[in-house]
């Protein structure tokens, strides 16, 4: 199968990256290599198949709508961030 | 992996640790060094003992976490260079809980960037270079943890499991790892790569210190809503028919290297021996279970991994300028451009491909339907015996660099660990020596849901 360097750029977009030159290249010739070996599943009779998403065997676990004590304060937390003022995280011009 | 006996220290079995921790350092194994923490909490422990308290099952036992694993005020980084600077404000509950019975962290150890490989090649950090032998791989993603254990710098490491991440390097270094039931133990604080098939697991020197680690860790946790209710040790699923089956498709694989083949065929002519059915299972769908694996994992990863922004925390791109973006979106990114590594990049874009509106159909819905007709050939398997034996991988170590620039040939890597993730199922690899050129083999036991327990008794028969 193969991929156009245009549909590497828009991947890398959804992705939220930008490659350079070099990296598109090399993506395009691993993608191509990865899709085709995973198109295997081409050979596959899978007509009738319920789908299998999650394999934990329980469902709907319930629980109280309460607060589960966490060991880390809201400066702690803030202290991750790059910056941050009068206990908001800070980041830079949106628009 | 006690030292109730007296005749050590805590302090002593600390301090060992760490020397041979600095002897090891070109083997590229910790990421993090936690000296002065270890070596107080081992203090405390030694007070404990001559005070008469109890210190815990675990009592002054060195262990390594998995970098991915969150520990507070130790950095958790995955070693991946997004997360570098990440100091963790919390305790992942496996962290917890090793602490709780008076195990020793002495610091973290490395791993393919987000458990993303399986050589330990695709770190910020470099390659952790193999136990016996250092132009080799130490297998991945959790090399770091299989080459403490096998080198003797702690008694024990964590690690985990989405395709073969613990059993993989185990094999390739001559420890014991365990890779149990889909929900066993809590994954609270540790780094997610594929929800539905990512498990936490360990690395130690006997099945018997695998199954105190298991007894410690295993249990439903209020803070991650995936574990099962409490099974193990108490709820097991029996091993009853006394029957062991072997993959017919394994055995006649091409890529199967042939000293693996014979230490598989001594293993179970021992166990016929020993008066267990051998039964011969064949499993032709198995043989696409990589190419699901494929699809399902990198389209969980390419979700997972969305959340790394340089907002909140970790690495934050210093390339603020361009005309035609607001400095918001270059921050996103060029964080992560910098950021991801060149694997973590091909997942995240193969999971966004496989997901797309106009590929959806054809790849990821076909992949889960795959994932059904593998787990269903599992539980036909499992009517007839009670466990199956087969390889890890198909080969011992392979060279450092041999198949770095080829993602596929390094997938194939994990042909024969992958089918027991998609299918949530426990397995056990273990040692079985060393081929001719002196490299470690490994095999791995599967079980039912559920059968961690047996599994591990099975394993001390075999190994």
């Amino acid at each position: 199968m193969e991929v156009t360097k245009e549909e590497i750029t828009h991947l890398a977009s959804l992705s939220n990256f930008s490659l350079g030159a070099e990296e598109i290249t090399k993506l395009k010739a691993d993608l191509e290599n990865i899709l085709r070996y995973i198109s295997k599943l081409d050979e596959l009779d899978v007509k009738g198949v319920e789908p299998t998403y999650q394999v934990f065997e329980m469902e709907n676990v319930w629980r109280p709508d309460e607060i589960i004590a966490q060991d880390a304060d809201r400066e702690a937390l803030l202290n991750l961030a790059k910056d941050s003022e009068d206990h908001q995280i800070k980041v830079p011009k949106v628009l | 992996m006690k030292i109730a006996d007296k005749k050590t220290t805590a302090v002593s079995l600390v301090e060992a640790s760490l020397k041979r921790i600095e002897e090891t350092k070109d083997y590229n194994i910790f990421t993090f060094i936690d000296k002065d923490q270890a070596l107080k909490k081992a203090q405390a422990i030694d007070d404990k003992i001559k005070k008469g308290e109890n210190p815990g099952k675990l009592a002054g036992v060195p262990y390594a976490l998995k970098a991915n694993f969150l520990s507070k005020n130790r950095p958790a980084d995955a070693s991946a260079k997004i997360l570098t600077e990440f100091i963790s404000p919390v305790d992942s509950t496996t962290a917890e809980k090793l602490d709780k019975e008076g195990a020793i962290c002495v610091g973290c150890v490395n791993l393919d960037a987000f458990a993303h490989g399986s050589s330990t090649e695709n770190s910020y950090y470099g390659p952790t270079k193999n136990a016996k032998d250092k132009t080799r791989v130490a297998g991945g993603s959790s090399g770091g943890s299989a080459v403490a254990v096998a080198l003797d710098c702690v008694e024990f490491a964590t690690g985990s499991d989405t395709g073969g991440s613990i059993r993989q390097p185990a094999s390739f270094n001559g420890v014991f790892g365990i890779k149990p039931t889909y929900g066993a133990i809590s994954r609270y604080g540790v780094v997610a790569m594929a929800s539905s098939l990512d498990v936490i697991g360990f690395f130690a020197k006997s099945a018997a210190d695998l199954d105190l680690l298991m007894s410690v860790t295993a249990g439903k946790d209020e803070k991650d809503q995936t574990t099962l209710p409490d099974f193990y040790g108490s709820n097991d699923t029996e091993l009853k028919k006394k029957s062991v089956g072997f993959i017919k498709e394994f055995m006649a694989s091409e890529a199967l290297d042939p000293e693996i083949k014979s230490a598989l065929e001594t293993k179970l002519a021992k166990l016929k021996d020993k008066g267990y059915k051998i039964v011969e299972l064949s499993m032709p769908t198995l043989e696409y279970a990589l190419a699901a694996y494929y699809i399902i994992q990198p389209a969980e990863v390419a979700s997972n991994l969305s959340r790394y922004d340089g907002i909140r925390y970790g690495f934050r791109t210093e390339n603020l300028k361009a005309d035609d973006k607001t400095p918001l979106d270059l921050l996103f990114e060029n964080t992560r451009s910098e950021g991801f590594m060149p694997e973590n990049k091909r997942r995240i874009m193969i999971g966004n491909f496989v997901l797309s509106s106009g590929f959806y159909d054809a790849y990821f819905l076909k992949a889960a339907k795959a994932r059904t007709l593998i787990i269903d050939e599992f539980n036909k398997a499992f009517a007839d015996v009670d466990a199956i034996l087969t390889p890890v991988s198909p080969n011992p170590a392979f060279k450092l660099g041999e198949k770095i620039s080829d993602p596929v040939a390094m997938y194939l890597e994990d042909v024969m660990s992958v089918p027991v993730n998609l299918a949530g199922l426990p397995a056990v690899a273990f040692p079985v020596g060393e081929n001719k050129a002196g490299l470690p083999l490994g095999l791995q036991i599967i079980g039912p849901r559920r059968s961690d327990k047996n599994l591990l008794k099975l394993t001390e028969e075999l190994a």
